[in-house]
């Protein structure tokens, strides 16, 4: 068996020779480079741009504002109809008239080398006037705020709410109410390989050719097509290598657009790569969520009520294509989820403000509905002289508990709360902890630990942007083609930023269709290539893509069958596929090889009778038809020690438990998951996008935005059980959100733990040595 | 805004090379787009990511802190020009990547630890491999890699 087997990666081959092809790694001939010149207020008014003296540099080509853009491309809004009320302001490509964040690019240079554009980029003469700006969502929505777009009447873009039982009720029936005020501060995805295009047009059959390193190749192309006029079909995006994504390159960004409106308007292939300040400037950035939230306790510890109201922004514009409501949304959705609780009203609030486009970074709003839930969990269990793990127990769903709705609305089919907790604890001695941490305490050693349980919603569904107007397929389809050898070319819609999803889909193929892996190449990342399916983002992989090339793999094996019965005068059902070689099902004997099969079906297909079913390249898709997301769920134990002195927060031991239903390969899943903790202890104790009160960006380089780097991170164990899903037959859900999720809510928890003897407590992250002092009195 | 050129003679990957390069081009660049060996990555430009990681004169430096004009008689390595098989399978084995971008520093820095320290403990390993900035992997299939190549060195 090929699934569940732990396979390396083809690809990580050419990756460990130096021979991975990323974006910037390609020149096209006559390429061209673009630089833009950025707005350096987090608001103001374009007056005037003069570009003169920019063009009369060396090897300056041209120079691009947003009137030249006009004519060439589309504006867009970002509406999603599941939220018709929520604002949508229109955005250019270059912007028009006003910019709205530090960053926004308001014109671009063309030049025959980066740094000619570049130097011609300061030379670019923009005349401004700088309005007054909004950097927090409280002063944006406050009365006499400034207000960012033209046809709206307040910052306010949308506000909503989740609603089941009566949280009055039990907030009046509580024994005890435990509440906290929150601040999740913004960071981003940060890929080490920055956003990076080349876009080539060919003026005599209309072509645009994009290379981009770019998560979702067919979203792009039908972007690219309809925002600039061009008949679909004329649109081909290549995802070449991808240096890593994290949710961040599965956007619209509008330096990207530009450069494919640059290519076209001056007929020379256009290269765009992000510089590291620009990335941290004008790259999708995620959270920045002030919350504040309160738990409802029986006597004796029950759970009967969550109240929690999310504030947040969607920085200057809404994301598109999917909009900026997902966050917010999913701490609606998620916040108390993985405990029974009959009273729930989440509220949110989503403003416009002076910063870079918040949209969707590893684990929307997991991590953040994760840590609220948690830390309240953890206060109710102080306060009710309960231990945290007894009080989860004691209100955790229950396996007989599904399937179920969630009281914020989702639907679980099949969740292992207590399978995941006994595992924990199996692994984990917490009473040897304690006694450890007891008497560390005693010599002035502040230790702690934290649990943070979490749902994971994997695998969207078209409900949320097929019903919400988004050309995003939420389906995946498999092609497959038996090469006339007998080797298999397996072309799938989903896309590999390095997560491995390319050889799960191989691990499924070869399975399935009896054949050795070493004989499947896995196709993706390109649009006129593979066939139209949603790339990879929201951890839909291997659910989704994994399903597709499951059915297309069993058709494939079908008509091999077919092919072969028909040679040897049997019956298909007799027969088997075996290693690549057809043979007899109950004895075993060896008839054929796949690749006599290859050569009779495509050489010599006179000798296959009319009447079978014997194509040798077969489609196969699959989509959900009756669920919004497909959940999985998990926990993490986190250890930490806290330096009362300089505030430093170092993690000590780091423990996953996790349930994605059946794995593929459980090497790539585990390390999945150890990226995704790390990129969560990130957020929990260093990453964050400062901004000034004028909103200018304090964090333009790694001196200043501190990322987690080997010394300073733990190991991580991680161990799995499986609860498969039924609405498949792979039964494999979504992996690559856990780490993330859960990451924040135990380091916060083991924080607040190590210092609680202190009498002290901390609800904002990231948890720096400042903040933490603060939280202890000692500044 | 420099317009200056000057000639330089290196080898790269044991073949020499003569260009006239821009004396404010990186060597990073220059390697990467002038020579085309593109293996060696640019996160960061400022020194901090080690993605642009090169040997140059038997030492790893920051390719994009270093000009090609100070290059100039010397003799540089990139990933293309190979690191020992047993890293790179190790690497390969446990996963020890995934989008691949920061593996060629991160190869070329584990290589030159090993030289230095043939048993060095975890910790020393997550420290030296402490300038090298790796968004995936969470560092940990990193350090086995290392320690484990360096283990079956020694026995
Ligand atoms: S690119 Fe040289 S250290 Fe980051
Ligand atoms: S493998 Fe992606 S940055 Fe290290």
């Amino acid at each position: 068996m090929s699934i569940g087997a732990s396979v390396p990666r083809d690809r990580a081959k050419r990756l460990l020779l130096g021979r991975g092809q990323f974006v910037d790694d390609i020149q096209l001939p006559r390429m061209v480079h673009l630089a833009f010149v950025r707005s350096p207020y987090a608001h103001a008014r374009i007056e005037a741009i003069g570009t003169a003296e920019a063009m009369a540099l060396p090897g300056v080509i041209a120079v691009y504002t947003a009137d030249d853009l006009e004519a060439a491309v589309s504006s867009w809004r970002p509406e999603h109809k599941l939220f018709p009320t929520m604002a949508a302001p229109e955005q250019f490509a270059l912007a028009k008239g006003t910019a709205r964040w530090q960053g926004e690019a308001v014109a671009a240079v063309i030049a025959e080398s980066r740094a000619q554009a570049e130097d011609g980029a300061e030379q670019v003469a923009v005349t401004w006037h700088e309005l007054p700006a909004v950097t927090d969502a409280n002063a944006a929505l406050a009365p006499d705020a400034p207000i960012l777009h033209d046809d709206m009447t307040s910052n306010l873009a949308f506000t909503t709410e989740v609603v089941a039982g009566d949280v009055a009720v039990a907030f009046g029936q509580a024994a005890h109410v435990v509440e906290e005020h929150f601040r999740f501060h913004r960071h981003s995805g940060v890929s080490l390989e920055p956003r990076g295009i080349i876009a080539e047009f060919e003026p005599g059959e209309s072509r645009l050719t994009v290379h981009q390193s770019h998560q979702t190749p067919h979203q792009q192309q039908d972007l690219y097509a309809r925002l600039m006029g061009l008949p679909e079909h004329k649109v081909r995006v290549i995802c070449p290598d991808v240096g890593g994504a994290f949710g961040l390159k599965h956007h619209l960004m509008a330096d990207e657009l530009v450069a494919c409106v640059a290519a076209r308007l001056s007929g020379r292939p256009v290269k765009f790569i992000a510089d590291r300040l620009e990335s941290f400037l004008a790259d999708i950035h995620c959270r920045d969520h002030e919350v504040h939230a309160r738990m409802a306790f029986s006597a004796i510890g029950e759970i009967l009520g969550i109240e929690v109201d999310d504030l947040f922004n969607a920085g200057a514009y809404g994301q598109y294509p999917r909009t900026s409501i997902a966050e917010g949304n999913q701490i609606t959705r998620l916040t108390g989820a993985p405990y029974r609780h009959e009273h729930y009203r989440a509220g949110l609030r989503m403003a416009f403000l002076n910063k870079s486009i918040l949209g969707h970074i590893r684990s929307v709003g997991h991590p953040i509905a994760c840590a609220v839930t948690e830390r309240l969990v953890d206060m109710g269990a102080t306060e009710l002289k309960l231990d945290p793990i007894e009080i989860r127990r004691m209100n955790y769903l229950a396996d007989d508990d599904f399937p179920r709705t969630s009281s914020g609305g989702v639907d679980f089919e099949n969740l292992s709360f207590n399978g995941c907790l006994d595992k924990a604890v199996e692994m984990f001695d917490v009473p040897a902890f304690r006694a450890e941490q007891a008497n560390l305490r005693n010599e002035g050693i502040y230790r702690g630990i934290g649990i943070a349980t979490f749902v994971e919603l994997t695998a969207i569904g078209p409900e949320y942007y097929g019903e919400g107007g988004q050309h995003i397929s939420a389906q995946e389809t498999c092609l497959l083609r038996l090469e006339g050898s007998g080797t298999v070319r397996c072309y799938t819609g989903v896309t590999d930023q390095g997560q491995g999803i390319d050889t799960g889909i191989q691990q499924v193929v070869a399975d399935v269709m009896g054949v050795p892996l070493a004989d499947i190449e896995v196709i993706s990342g390109d649009s006129a290539l593979c066939p139209v399916g949603g790339g990879s983002w929201g951890s839909r992989g291997a659910a989704l893509g994994g399903e597709a090339a499951m059915r297309a793999a069993r058709t494939l094996r079908g008509n091999i069958l077919n092919i072969a019965a028909s040679q040897l005068q049997k019956d298909p059902g007799d027969l088997t596929i075996d290693q690549g070689v057809v043979i007899d099902a109950a004895s075993g004997t060896s008839h054929m090889a796949v690749s006599e099969i290859g050569r009779i079906g495509h050489f010599q297909p006179y000798n296959i009778p009319d009447g079978i079913s014997a194509d040798l390249t077969v489609v196969e898709r699959y989509g959900s038809r009756d669920r919004m997301f497909l959940a999985g769920n998990g926990l993490q134990i986190a250890t930490v020690e806290v330096d009362i002195d300089t505030g430093i927060v170092t993690p000590l031991r780091h423990l996953v438990v996790h349930d994605c239903g059946r794995i593929l390969n459980p090497l790539l899943v585990r390390e999945q998951v150890r990226g995704g903790v790390v990129q969560g202890i990130g957020a929990a104790l260093y990453e964050e996008l400062r901004y000034d009160e004028d909103g200018h960006l304090l964090t333009g380089s790694f001196a200043d935005y501190l990322v987690p780097m080997a010394g300073e991170m733990p190991d991580i164990e991680v161990a799995h059980i499986e609860t498969p899903t039924k609405t498949s037959e792979l039964g494999a859900k979504g992996a690559g959100e856990a780490g993330t999720a859960g990451a924040v809510g135990s380091i916060l928890n083991a924080v607040n733990d190590a210092i609680a003897p202190l009498e002290a407590s901390i609800a904002v992250t990231p948890i720096t040595p400042p903040r933490l002092l603060k939280a202890l009195g000692r500044i | 805004m420099s317009t200056k050129h000057r000639r330089i003679s290196l080898t790269v990957n044991g073949e020499a090379v003569a260009r006239e390069v821009p004396v404010r081009l990186n060597l990073v660049d220059f390697l990467r787009h002038d020579l085309g060996f593109t293996g060696s990555h640019v996160g960061c430009e400022q020194g901090a990511c080690g993605a642009c990681t090169v040997v140059l004169d038997g030492q790893t430096v920051r390719g994009c802190l270093v000009l090609a004009v100070q290059a100039d008689g010397c003799a540089v390595v990139t990933i293309e020009g190979g690191v020992d098989d047993d890293l790179r399978e190790m690497f390969y084995t446990l996963n020890a990547l995934q989008c691949g971008f920061c593996t060629p520093g991160m190869l070329l820095s584990s290589a030159e630890l090993l030289r230095a320290n043939p048993n060095p403990s975890r910790e020393d390993i997550r420290e030296y491999l402490s300038g090298n900035f790796c968004r995936c992997t969470g560092y940990q299939a990193i350090v086995d890699a290392v320690f484990t190549v360096a283990e079956a060195r020694r026995s």
